[in-house]
């Protein structure tokens, strides 16, 4: 029981520990690798637009990726990068939209939901807490 | 009674937006290049790859670029357009051969026709990157002091062409 949970456990985890696509690594340096799989993850893949340029093998993708390579390279930070993606394709561009007048709604939503959630449920509960007490709860009373 | 209005309040605003999401192709990504000077490139051209064409060759001129490549399905669709569009002599198409093989292009135009003034490769896809290309065909206008003025995602169509190239076209040859 306890190895078909840890394999369960290790089934879940391992694809989301994001193996690079490429068959090569594109840095020997791991901390250049890291940025570089920092920053394909939150690039789209425009093609495929549910997906990053991390995940995707399209070859717009590839293209995108060779570019962010050939950036970190030149000594681009991860800002410049970004911006530079962001200049040629828009904020649609980019996995984790910002925060601006289009988008406010999209970032209030979950907010907005909870709190209206919270104030139906309150508003339901106190309304119950004022109720006459039910049948249920007379009906001894009644047989007394 | 206010509240028996909430629920049809919430379905309005929700009727709203998905309303609004119907008419909007989720492929059509809004170009943050319309109003900016199209991007520099220089590249060698199709079928004579010594010859060399740079964006700013075309300098006081309105330009019609568009990407496309012999792998490219819709580009196919939207030849015979592009054909008609080169006949009315209305504007300069320049295509943007995109990651295709020169032969397979050359094959392509001898078979379909050439609506192109000139074709210039991007094998490795690198102007393409610099114009916000996603996908072909993306078709982009271009006035005279190289300001992008217009992009149309996907294959152009003669209604298209008419109803909203053209015009733009004819706004921006006015224009000094």
């Amino acid at each position: 029981m306890k190895r078909l949970l840890t394999l369960l456990i290790l089934m879940t985890w391992l694809p989301a520990t994001g193996l690079a696509i490429d068959a090569e690594l594109a840095f020997q340096d791991p901390a250049l690798q890291a940025r570089y799989e920092e920053i394909n993850a939150g690039l789209r893949c425009l093609v495929c637009q549910n997906q990053t340029i991390a995940d995707s093998s399209a070859s717009l993708a590839i293209d995108l990726r060779s570019q962010v390579k050939e950036m970190i390279t030149a000594g681009k930070t991860n800002r410049e990068i970004l911006d530079y993606m962001v200049e040629r394709y828009g904020n649609f561009v980019r996995f984790k939209p910002p925060v601006n007048n289009e988008t406010v709604f999209l970032w209030a939503a979950p907010a907005v939901m909870v709190l209206g959630g919270l104030l139906i449920a309150v508003s339901i509960v106190r309304r119950r807490s004022t109720l006459p007490v039910d049948d249920d709860e007379q009906a001894p009373k009644g047989d007394a | 009674m206010w509240r028996s209005l909430i629920p049809i309040v919430a379905f309005a605003v929700l009727a709203y937006f998905l309303n609004g999401g119907l008419y909007k192709d989720p492929r059509v990504i809004p170009s943050p290049l319309i109003g900016k000077p199209a991007p520099e490139f220089n590249l060698p051209v199709l079928g004579d790859r010594a010859r060399q064409v740079a964006m700013a060759d075309y300098r006081g001129q309105v330009v019609m670029v568009n990407v496309w490549g012999s792998w490219c399905s819709g580009c196919r669709a939207e030849h015979q357009t592009l054909l008609a569009i080169a006949s009315t002599g209305e504007v300069p198409i320049i295509g943007l051969n995109w990651k295709d093989e020169d032969p397979a292009a050359e094959k392509w135009l001898t078979d379909l026709g050439n609506p192109y003034q000139v074709n210039l490769v991007d094998v490795e896809g690198r102007t393409a990157i610099n114009f916000g290309v996603y996908g072909a065909p993306e078709t982009f206008l271009i006035d005279k002091k190289g300001v992008i003025i217009h992009k149309f995602t996907g294959p152009i169509y003669w209604q298209a062409w008419t109803e909203e190239l053209l015009p733009l076209v004819k706004k921006a040859k006015e224009a000094t």
